[in-house]
């Protein structure tokens, strides 16, 4: 270090990055009452999306209701620039019912900049962070995190740091064999801090993931493609935002395919691809496949489907959905003219592959924070995560977290069992990936519980404690409680006899006559009914708006499943209430298997069931950890 | 591994001794015992029994008496284990013993890990450090044997068949959840009916692997070997000539076996599992009733029945009744189930006034086959052939090379019960015509279920397979 002492501002928390991750982090930390600096490489690039332009989707849909139910902004900041908005799975069950919206990236990045800029305790600040600074806690004599220093040397002193640096560090971009290191879409990429990481014990390692090219959409032939609209009726993704406030003149997006021809062109040039070339050492995500990973693992597939999506309302540039790619410009110039309506393309932004450094979660607690530096919180892609909704989850409750431990209150540790963000960070933390992790339906064990209908029921009381949920939405959601439980024990009590009148109605709304006397919610388990149509039968009901009865209308229609999953629930959260303190001593523990010991020591899990799910921890290490446990208890 | 589970286990050794003692504790012991106990009376609300009593009652099962048997309640913290405690007292045998777990089990109760009873005691209090520390070392011990055990028995044909289960369930899984992350992609229309399809025949297949697994537990433990015979031919000498001890009480006065006695004998390379029955006739005494009763159900549970005739005298109306009774019971059962006869002319050493075309004739008479011999109890002449057409019949492979899979314990058959339980509720979504997300509920939990027969947790398998066999592309 320099003999002349650095410029030295003060702070409580340091952002650094301002993707999706560090967006929320950093207003997590300002609206606790933290003063707060989010530092980014470029403030042209605030909540950037620099690859698909959708926020939401199948399970994603799930963790952006979360996020605004613990008082996020994504939702709200999606709710004012989507430009197409889709429920999935409509003909599903509600466990699997998932919004998408089509965004308008540039309104999206723009919308969040002003979001931050208004922000009260935040500064935004243009500069590369090149260093962590820690120091020793004055209790434990453990490393803990006092600032950072930017690029200019001079130094922001703070008690928490995120970082949030998403596919920046020491980024490059491939296509076919031009490499250029850069950040995506050719912005700068950061590259000093993996050197201060690894000084800290920390080690980084690398993966990659890409994205199909940007066309000039008034090259494509529209008329070969079929229309994609948006749902006639738009549900806001916000519980914030009022529904009427989002039925706006949506855009369409268009279908078209991929075709053997596509397909010879990509075999034809494999070996130019710089993965199938070994040049990319990266490990790639297999959810998200290029192109040339489908047609060589899928080789029976004589198509796959492509989407055209607009970028945004004010842009001719539209984005080739499902064909992201690493070949060469050559290539990619021929394989996307042999699809239908892109006989003509013009491409305005290559496919191109990205490699950058991250972190393995497992390094990670479930706060977020490093297990080797207190105070310093990780975030995002960062994390070893992929996609906007998952970077933002973890940025929040990173955020949260780093709040939490300056104000000297309890970390939130959302469960698996209470929300998708509890899902992905316990996978991230405790499991083995080896690829960027993409949240899915099927990751959530008790999916029919953690709907996108209820997020406000599982999570406002969360966002209530920590301080981001007002008295006023804490409020409301207790009353909707009320309502929804007062509704069911009614329908559960009132019968409906086989009188003439009922018998004739129920034909009339094409149901079965009655045998004998049921209970309107019995009725209401019939596939073929639903709440709006009982109203014949039920005249006195109260008035109750339609988020209290669609909660009503689940909660009786599949009450079985429901009671199954919650049986399942108890027995889980008996061992994650389980705690284990964090001074045990391992060694200490006898019979406790080899491997399971080193594992445990590795991940200090935080409870008994986060132990459970350890690879490598049996479960004979578990029991002899219980007793343990409870031969220790003072 | 959930700590707080009800859970049950045969709490003395598995001996030949004939009377054992299940131990249910936890939270829904009560409960579940309550389910399957009935006092003469009629009582069952366990949970309303002052604690620290016994009770006299019935095990029943579709209201069928399995078992007389002996119940202790006992009310938490008063308990072994601190929590709420039944023990049942059983005395049908080690049959009749695994046949009552199997019952428990089937009540939201599992089986108990090796040492876990102790390990509640401990948790709970009750015993002090050095003994929790000694069964400490024992739970890893065992653990270590169990999982041993368990690959060898596993390393057979039904693992191969338990994988391939699961590996069609997680195919189904996979595709669904593929279909629900990408709908754009994958469409699902008609795919309920080819899911039915598949279930059934998954069902077919597991509720056949169950069968056969009661079969084989109980050929590991023994032929069920059934001695039938009118009062005093001699049948509970044939017993204690083939266990070489003298069990059953014998006198000269037609009746004295009233109970089943239940015998492990091994004959050549076969085990028998023997039960003796009181003489099959018509009597007015209430409680020899009740014996003759039993000895008509083991027949219907038996597949070796070892006839004795007395032939000092002629064959009576008795001795066909016994046949009767046998024929009877072998009434519609499959092939794999067919009852073997061996029809054994006693008292040899006191003159043969039955010659064995008397016996074809009544075997025959009743639509029966059956190996003949001849013998003499007392003196042991003639036991010889007895026991090598024993070890003929089934060398000959009848039972013994039937050549089927099945799974090992109790555990196991508990868990593939479970499985084509989660797999009968998928087919019930299915007919109830809900969503296919609700599908893959069950068979995620068929799944697991079939995971813990073969030791293996699910992990990131569906991840994994999601991946490897549909090309998701948004």
């Amino acid at each position: 270090m320099s003999e002349k002492k650095a410029y030295e501002l003060k702070t409580d928390v340091c952002v650094i990055g301002a993707g999706h991750a560090g967006c929320e982090a950093a207003l997590a930390c300002a609206r606790l009452g933290l003063e707060t600096v989010i530092f980014t490489m470029n403030v042209e690039s605030i909540a950037m999306m620099p690859c698909n332009p959708h926020i939401g989707g199948s399970s994603k849909g799930h963790l952006v209701r979360e996020i605004d139910a613990l008082g996020g902004e994504m939702g709200k900041n999606i709710d004012k620039t989507f430009i197409q908005s889709k429920m999935l799975n409509v003909s599903k069950g509600p466990a699997v019912h998932s919004l998408r919206t089509q965004a308008d990236k540039a309104a999206y990045s723009r919308e969040m900049r002003k979001v931050l800029e208004s922000q009260e305790h935040l500064t935004i600040r243009q500069a590369e962070v090149t260093e962590i600074l820690t120091g020793t806690d004055d209790q434990e004599g453990r490393p803990c995190v006092t600032g950072v220093r930017i690029h200019t040397g001079t130094v922001y002193c703070c008690r928490a740091v995120i970082i949030c640096t998403g596919t920046y560090l020491n980024a490059r971009c491939l296509v076919g064999e031009s490499i250029t290191e850069t950040g995506p879409s050719g912005m700068q990429r950061s590259t000093y801090l993996t050197d201060s990481l690894n000084g800290l014990g920390i080690p980084l390692r690398r993966f990659k993931t890409g994205t199909p090219a940007r066309m000039d959409g008034r090259s494509l032939d529209y008329s070969k493609m079929q229309i994609q609209e948006g749902d006639r009726e738009v549900i806001p993704f916000s519980y914030s935002t009022d529904p009427r406030d989002v039925q706006i003149e949506q855009v369409p997006c268009y279908l078209t395919y991929t075709n053997e021809e596509t397909h010879e062109i990509i075999r034809e040039n494999i070996d130019r691809s710089p993965i199938y070339a070994g040049i990319i050492e990266g490990t790639g995500p297999r959810y998200c496949p290029s192109i040339e990973d489908k047609v060589v693992k899928f080789a029976e597939k004589t198509r796959h489907q492509v989407f055209i999506e607009p970028e945004g309302r004010d842009t001719n540039e539209v984005y080739v959905d499902g064909m992201s790619s690493s070949m060469p410009d050559d290539v990619q110039w021929r394989m996307y003219r042999t699809v239908p309506g892109l006989e003509n393309c013009v491409i305005v932004k290559n496919a191109y592959a990205i490699e950058y450094d991250c972190i393995n979660a497992n390094l990670l607690r479930l706060t977020l924070e490093t297990r080797a530096v207190d105070g310093l919180f990780c975030a995002g892609q960062f994390n070893g995560s992929s996609g906007y909704e998952e970077a933002a989850a973890q940025g929040l409750i990173a955020g949260i977290n780093a709040a939490m431990k300056i104000l000297g209150k309890e970390p939130l540790i959302l469960h698996r069992s209470e929300a998708y963000i509890g899902v992905l960070i316990d996978d991230l933390v405790t499991k083995n990936n080896r690829e960027p992790y993409r949240m899915m339906t099927s990751r959530a064990e008790y999916r029919l519980l953690l709907r996108q209908d209820n997020a406000d029921l599982r999570l406002r009381r969360y966002g209530y404690r920590v301080g981001l949920i007002t008295q006023e939405q804490y409020d409301h959601v207790c009353e909707k409680e009320r309502l929804i439980n007062e509704e069911i024990c009614r329908l559960k009590s009132i019968r409906i006899g086989a009188a003439r009148e009922n018998q004739e109605y129920l034909k009339s709304v094409g149901s079965a006559e009655l045998s004998t006397a049921a209970t309107l919610a019995a009725l209401l388990c019939r596939p073929e009914l639903d709440y709006e149509k009982l109203a014949g039968l039920d005249p006195d009901r109260p008035d109750l708006p339609k988020e209290v009865t669609s909660q009503v209308e689940i909660s009786i229609k599949y009450e079985g499943y429901i009671e199954r999953q919650q049986k399942q629930v108890e027995q889980f959260e008996k061992l994650e209430n389980k705690k284990i303190p964090p001074n045990i001593n391992y060694d200490d523990v006898g019979s406790l298997r080899l491997e399971a010991r080193q594992k445990l020591k590795e991940f200090l899990p935080i409870s008994i069931g986060q132990a459970s799910r350890l690879s490598g921890v049996t479960p004979a290490d578990i029991s002899v950890l219980l007793i343990y446990l409870e031969k220790n208890r003072v | 591994m959930n700590a707080q589970d009800t859970i049950a286990a045969i709490a003395t050794g598995a001996s030949d001794a004939g009377i054992g003692i299940i131990r249910i504790s936890g939270e829904h012991a009560f409960e579940a015992a309550s389910k399957l106990f009935r006092t003469p009376g009629g009582r069952s609300d366990i949970s309303n029994f002052a604690p620290n009593t016994i009770h006299f009652g019935y095990i029943l099962e579709n209201g069928e008496v399995i078992d007389e048997v002996l119940l202790t309640v006992m009310k938490a913290p008063h308990s072994y284990t601190t929590e709420d405690t039944v023990e049942i007292n059983t005395h049908g045998g080690v049959y009749v013993m695994n046949r009552v777990l199997e019952l428990v089990l089937r009540c939201g109760v599992r089986l108990a890990e090796p040492g876990e009873f102790t390990k509640r005691a401990f948790l709970g209090g009750r015993i002090d450090l050095s003994r929790a520390e000694a069964v400490m070392d024992l739970i890893s011990s065992q653990s270590e044997f169990a999982r041993k055990t368990a690959v060898a028995q596993l390393e057979g044909a039904i693992s191969a068949r338990v994988r391939a289960l699961r590996e069609k369930i997680l195919y189904e899984i996979a595709f669904i959840e593929s279909a629900l992350d990408d709908p754009e992609n994958f469409s699902l229309d008609g795919y309920p009916e080819k899911l039915k399809a598949t279930c059934e025949a998954l069902l077919a297949e597991m509720n056949e692997l169950i069968l056969a697994s009661r079969r084989g537990q109980t050929l590991k433990r023994g032929i069920r070997t059934v001695i039938a015979g009118k009062p005093n031919a001699g049948k509970s000498s044939l017993l204690n000539r083939l266990v070489g001890r003298e069990r059953a009480i014998v006198t000269e006065i037609a009746g004295t076996t009233r109970d089943l006695l239940e015998e492990t004998a091994r004959i050549g390379n076969v085990q028998l599992c023997i039960t003796d029955t009181a003489g099959i006739h018509e009597t007015s005494d209430r409680i020899e009733q009740i014996g003759i009763d039993r000895a008509v159900r083991a027949l219907h549970e038996a597949e070796l029945v070892l006839f004795v005739a007395d032939s000092s005298e002629e064959l009576t109306e008795e001795d066909r009744l016994v046949v009767r009774k046998i024929a009877q019971t072998a009434e519609g059962r499959s092939e794999a189930d067919r009852i073997r006869c061996i029809a054994i002319r006693n008292k040899s050493d006191l003159g043969e006034k039955v010659s064995e075309q008397d016996m074809i004739r009544l075997f025959e008479s009743e639509g029966l086959k059956a190996e003949h011999i001849s013998c003499s109890m007392t003196t042991g002449e003639g036991l010889d052939s007895l026991e090598s057409t024993i070890s003929e019949l089934f060398r000959l492979g009848e039972i013994l090379e039937r050549n089927e899979v099945f799974l090992a314990n109790a555990r196991q058959t508990q868990a593939m019960c479970e499985a084509a339980e989660a797999v009968s509720l998928t087919l019930e979504s299915i007919d109830q015509g809900l969503s296919e997300d609700f599908y893959s509920i069950d068979l995620m939990n068929a799944y697991r279920s079939l995971g813990t027969i073969i030791g293996e947790a699910v992990e990131d398998d569906l991840v994994e397979e999601i991946f490897s066999n549909f090309c998701l592309g948004k």
